[in-house]
């Protein structure tokens, strides 16, 4: 009876029971994977607002003190910029505090001879030279590479000079313009740098999240162990 | 011998009555004590004026036709009574050998005393032969005049930054001021040219309190190079509205809106145009319809059009600005992800078909 009211409840023990029995390990611990998603969310705006910071497709007709919409484009891109820089050191604080995969996005063993081998190995998985994959609980080498190098990197820097505009328009006196404008402006000799090197950040991560995101879920679908639902239960779990 | 802000104003018609009230009533606004009007009077009659010596290198004159319409102060008050203006061989009346032996004069005489405004930069290629000055290349003249001065005024875009004799290539190696000045105190006045007010407020300054203007990192007075065009821009509305000149002429430019998509480049460029503007406060370029170019920032003439808003970006042997280079790497990049996608598929599918044969 419980057989044939299965399709329709759904309800199937003698399934369960005969199905093959998961490994899984808690990787990615709750603060990690909230920073995640609202590292993600901060990003798409960010972009968005961003671009259209650079290119406004549209001009508003209309009285000028009745609109305000470039004012709260930009509004937007301050305030997901304030949440993206916030959230970045509350991770960093994490990197101490939490598991030793919080700390992966921090660090990359180059000087480890097992790295470069692992490295290896996965780009030849890449590559279509090797039937499948090694299984890895954390980020596997290639992913912690373009984590490092590619993500935390262009991020820093994008938090940097994206203050550094920031403290010209709040001007000297506020805390941005000493931290980030007094000497970035300098540094890059004038602001119309600033702005072609923030617009090239952005597109550094752009190409980030295609990869980033192509990986995860190829990963998921292609190599021994779950990705996407780990970002978000927290579970890593191996298929064999 | 120079002549004392007493003299000066004596010449000019002021009776010592006068200019005893003058005193008073300085010292009173001041608020401070009476026993301080005779002490500014006699400051007034034995303080000289301060020497200054302006030199001109490689330059087009136009920091000079810019200082001359200067309207708050007037020019011939700060040339005729607030500065002694020993040598400027644009505005001076003597020439040649007389002319020259004035440096000399004033060197001796006002020994690290004196101010040398320079209009222009010295070009350092073929032992500085793109510039000669009195028969001698004029980065010597720069060098010697300013050994024994106080203070350096750099004027305009060219002292300041190198301006377009030093934009690429460079071939007569223009260089500003600071690079081949080091070891004095220098105060930039960028623009080209600078706004007339602002070359005359940084000398009155000088002048009045007898100490360099606050500068910023870049060695600008903060006064004038404190904030940007955008900053103080009477547009500024219409850019928050979201309201912006699309063409020149378009409903939108009739209407004064934002020249931010015409290249306005009053975001990234500090001066103080929308504040005391230009001839007398008339009007600056955006108020006449045009964006700003941004003449005061460094390079300003190796920053591609004046229309546009991104720097092109020419390593790696293309020039394409920063969003057309990043969308097509995005573009590439996306490609690039659905091919391996497409293969990777393939290859699962394969493998499968292999698998199921296996295990018939």
């Amino acid at each position: 009876m419980s057989q044939d009211m299965s399709t329709v409840t759904g309800v199937d023990d003698s399934a369960v029971a005969h199905a093959a029995s998961l490994k899984s390990i808690y990787v990615y611990e709750a603060p990690v994977r909230a920073w995640h998603w609202i590292n993600a969310l901060c990003i798409v705006v960010l972009s968005a607002s961003g671009y259209l910071i650079g290119s406004p497709p549209w001009t508003i007709a209309g009285e000028a003190s009745e609109n305000f919409v470039f004012g709260y484009i930009r509004f937007a891109h301050f305030a997901a910029g304030y949440v993206l820089a916030v959230g970045l050191l509350v991770r960093v604080y994490w990197a101490f505090v939490g598991n030793h995969h919080a700390r992966e996005l921090f660090s990359v063993p180059l000087l480890t001879g097992a790295y470069w081998r692992e490295l290896f190995s996965m780009l030849k998985w890449y590559m279509f030279l090797r039937p499948y994959p090694n299984r890895y609980v954390g980020h596997n080498p290639l992913a912690r590479l373009s984590m490092v190098f590619l993500f935390l990197v262009t991020v820093v820097f994008m938090i940097a000079t994206g203050f550094a505009m920031y403290g010209e328009g709040a001007q000297a006196g506020h805390w941005s313009h000493s931290m980030f404008t007094s000497w970035l402006l300098p540094l890059f000799g004038n602001s119309q740098n600033l702005h072609t090197w923030h617009h090239v950040g952005m597109w550094l991560i752009i190409l980030f999240v295609i990869v980033h995101v192509y990986a995860a879920i190829r990963e998921d679908i292609m190599g021994r162990q779950s990705m996407i639902s780990t970002m978000i239960s927290g579970f890593r779990m191996f298929k064999e | 011998m120079v002549e004392t802000f007493y003299e000066v104003l004596r010449r000019q018609g002021i009776t010592r009555r006068s200019f005893l009230k003058f005193c008073s009533l300085t010292a009173t606004s001041l608020g401070l004590g009476s026993a301080y009007a005779p002490r500014i009077a006699h400051a007034l009659e034995t303080k000289p004026r301060t020497p200054v010596i302006w030199l001109h290198g490689l330059e087009c004159t136009c920091c000079s036709e810019s200082f001359i319409r200067s309207a708050h102060p007037l020019t011939k008050d700060v040339v005729l009574s607030m500065l002694s203006l020993d040598y400027d061989d644009t505005l001076m009346a003597a020439a040649g050998h007389q002319a020259e032996a004035i440096i000399e004069e004033v060197k001796k005489k006002y020994k690290g005393n004196y101010i040398v405004a320079v209009e222009g930069n010295p070009p350092l290629n073929e032992d500085g032969m793109f510039c000669i000055h009195g028969g001698r290349p004029f980065v010597e003249v720069l060098k010697e005049t300013v050994a024994d001065a106080k203070a350096v005024i750099a004027w305009g875009a060219c002292a300041s930054w190198g301006c377009v004799q030093a934009a690429k290539p460079n071939p007569t190696r223009a260089t500003p001021v600071h690079q081949v000045i080091t070891d004095k105190p220098i105060v930039k006045v960028p623009g080209c040219p600078p706004i007339a007010e602002v070359m005359t407020g940084v000398v009155t300054y000088m002048l009045t309190f007898d100490r360099l203007p606050e500068l910023d990192r870049q060695g600008r007075p903060k006064m004038f190079y404190g904030q940007r065009i955008h900053d103080k821009c009477y547009r500024r509305p219409h850019f928050d509205a979201g309201q912006f000149v699309e063409q020149w002429d378009d409903e939108s430019a009739r209407r004064g809106y934002c020249l931010y998509k015409m290249g306005c480049k009053g975001p990234t460029t500090y001066n103080a145009c929308s504040t005391t503007r230009w001839n007398e406060g008339v009007s600056f370029p955006i108020q006449s319809g045009h964006g700003c170019i941004g003449c005061s920032e460094d390079g300003f003439w190796d920053k591609g059009s004046f229309y546009d808003r991104l720097t092109n970006i020419k390593e790696f042997g293309i020039e394409a600005n920063a969003d057309k280079v990043g969308g097509t790497a995005a573009a590439v990049a996306g490609a690039a992800v659905a091919a391996h996608a497409a293969v990777s598929a393939l290859m699962r599918a394969k493998s499968g078909v292999q698998q199921k044969s296996e295990v018939k």
